[in-house]
């Protein structure tokens, strides 16, 4: 199955290569708007020397541990939000007749290799946030652990997001408001948003586990909602069983599925 | 999908436009002769006539004013894009989800800082949930016309036949799109917001909506040069990408241009993105008050840049009806 994930995403990568200037573009251009999400945390942060208790390199650490996560599921695996496409247009009717998983398929169909520049620009931002924050040695190794969990968690609410699809195939951009919302809200720390907010990505939609909760444990933080100091290293759990429901409903939706005949 | 049907049943276009028998380029583009004196069709006008009546043996519209065209146009792109309600409402819910998600960071914001940029906590929310409104009509991201497709595909060369000046034909249908979205966008998240968080009552409403109709022909003269581009740039997925990070950063959607600091915030606030977020906004809330002029300043600025962007758009179609590339054609 990662074999033929790889192979199909190196064919496209190929692809996408013999445009070597768009291809340069593009990815210069997704590094340029993920840019701007740090420039409003710049100018947030010319007003202000702490958002929700927050100074700005800790922020930063936030935003680039999860804008790491984010860039590399959508790089990956995003284009399984593009399912009510196939659906529309039939063509996942040949993909359920080969012998590759239909989610392998629709992840590498299309792939785009110029995502990689959003990575970049959160993996940029990361690299400043860490040497400023001194982090201890013995609390460093949770950092790529969250990014891992992270992926997990994204990829996860994107499968989910396809899945629901298999419903609403007329109203794809319904799962954008989870997928792309749970990246805008992983950007800046839980404790600016509402208690009710925050516990529903805790208990709920588990995105608290993306670099929140992880998060408090690298910075040394307490948390704002009192959750036990044990809940901080729920992350892989929490990816887990995130990862098992998404599974679940994603191989629900291709069993109720039913071809438009076309 | 342009809507043909307005030409009159005898409305013969002629053969204005003639492939060029020329080497074709690797991409098997075919250049369109521009209009020479000796092959003037009736349908050739200048895109600066505003009335396409004024011609004697032009398309007949049943004595119907160019007034009624463009009113007929506007309401085309209002039906046109009410056909796709489903996706519509999608995009009012996820505007909703990120309006509710930046304004806890304002309010974050301001309560660490009160007052800050004249706002009250208040305004901030209220100004957050205004621009996720406005990001359908004014199209932030950019796109919403159909002319770079159109440009690529060819047909372009047909609408620069019609019997209207590109640009206005443009304009009326981007104004029947912007009405709709205003309608099935724009409503949904700042009924949400007063619902969620209460939000401010417009200060002056008649005012705010002309300066809403303003905004959406700001935001159209901006969007019509960008699409023309295309004329020019072949893939306008660069052009596009920038136009959207200065349309989203310097219009006030991801923050109130009041809070950008120093020289940036001065710039940010004459730059023409302005009049398409930040100006309606503070028509809504009220803060106009320190802005030169007040509300006739207000609008001026809008009218200035509209006219700006338009006249510029007017240039920017006259030359490209003298360049017209058509791709495989």
């Amino acid at each position: 199955m990662v074999r033929t994930y790889a192979l199909l995403v190196w064919t496209w990568t190929r692809a996408a290569a013999q445009y070597p200037l768009s291809f340069a573009l593009m990815t210069v251009g997704g590094f340029v708007v993920s840019g701007l999400d740090i420039a409003v945390i710049w100018v947030i942060f010319a007003n202000t020397s702490s958002l929700g208790g927050f100074g700005l390199t800790e922020v930063m650490f936030l935003y680039g541990s999860a804008g790491l996560a984010f860039a590399i599921a959508d790089l990956l695996f995003s284009n399984v939000d593009r399912i009510s496409e196939h659906i529309r247009a039939g063509t996942l009717d040949a993909m359920l007749i080969r012998p590759v998983s239909p989610f392998v398929q629709v992840a590498a169909d299309r792939f785009m290799p110029h995502r990689i520049g959003r990575v970049a620009q959160a993996a940029v931002v990361l690299g400043i946030a860490l040497p400023r924050l001194d982090v201890p040695a013995g609390r460093a190794w949770m950092i790529p652990v969250m990014v891992v969990c992270g992926i997990v968690i994204f990829t996860s609410v994107w499968a989910l997001g396809g899945a629901v699809q298999f419903l609403l195939t007329d109203a794809p951009e319904v799962a954008n408001a989870f997928t792309y919302g749970g990246g805008m809200l992983t950007q800046y720390p839980l404790s600016v948003y509402g208690d009710h907010i925050v516990r529903g990505v805790t208990f709920i939609l588990p995105l608290a586990f993306v670099n929140w909760q992880p998060g408090l444990y690298v910075l040394g933080r307490d948390d704002p909602l009192g959750l036990p100091h044990w809940v901080r290293f729920l992350s892989p759990a929490a990816a887990v069983a995130l990862a098992l429901v998404a599974a679940l409903a994603w191989r629900a939706g291709i069993r109720r599925y039913r071809s438009t005949g076309s | 999908m342009m809507i043909y049907d307005l030409h009159g049943p005898d409305h013969a276009p002629g053969p204005p436009l003639e492939p060029l028998p020329g080497p074709h380029g690797p991409d098997r583009r075919v250049l369109i002769s521009p209009p020479t004196p000796n092959r003037q069709t009736p349908d050739r006008q200048t895109p600066d006539r505003p009335t396409p009546t004024a011609r004697s043996p032009g398309p007949d519209f049943g004595r119907c004013p160019a007034f009624f065209l463009y009113l007929r146009l506007v309401r085309y792109g209002f039906r046109r894009h009410a056909t796709y309600w489903g996706a519509a409402a999608a995009g009012a819910l996820t505007n909703t989800v990120f309006g509710v998600l930046r304004a806890y960071v304002l309010i974050a914001l301001w309560e660490s800082r009160p007052g800050l940029g004249g706002y009250d906590v208040g305004d901030a929310v209220t100004f957050c949930f205004l621009t996720q409104a406005f990001i359908g009509p004014m199209q932030l991201f950019g796109g919403g016309l159909e002319l770079p497709r159109r440009i690529r595909s060819g047909d372009i060369a047909l609408d620069l036949v019609r019997p209207a000046p590109l640009q206005m034909w443009t304009l009326s249908e981007d104004l029947g799109r912007a009405a709709y979205l205003f309608l099935a966008r724009g409503l949904p998240p700042t009924l949400a917001g007063a619902l969620l968080f209460g939000i401010e009552p417009p200060a002056e409403a008649a005012a705010f909506l002309v300066c809403l109709v303003l905004a959406v022909v700001v935001s159209f003269g901006w969007r019509y040069l960008i699409a023309l581009a295309a004329c020019w740039v072949l893939d306008d997925r660069g052009l596009n990408v920038m136009s959207m990070v200065l349309t989203t950063f310097f219009s006030g959607m991801m923050l109130p241009l009041v809070i950008f600091p120093g020289w940036l915030g001065s710039l940010a606030r004459s730059l023409p993105w302005a009049a398409m977020v930040q100006v309606p906004a503070d028509v809504y809330l009220g803060r106009i008050g320190d802005r030169t002029g007040g509300l006739a300043g207000a609008l001026a600025f809008q009218c200035l840049w509209a006219a700006v962007l338009l006249g510029l758009g007017a240039a920017l179609t006259a030359a490209a009806r003298r360049k017209v590339v058509i791709q495989g054609g």
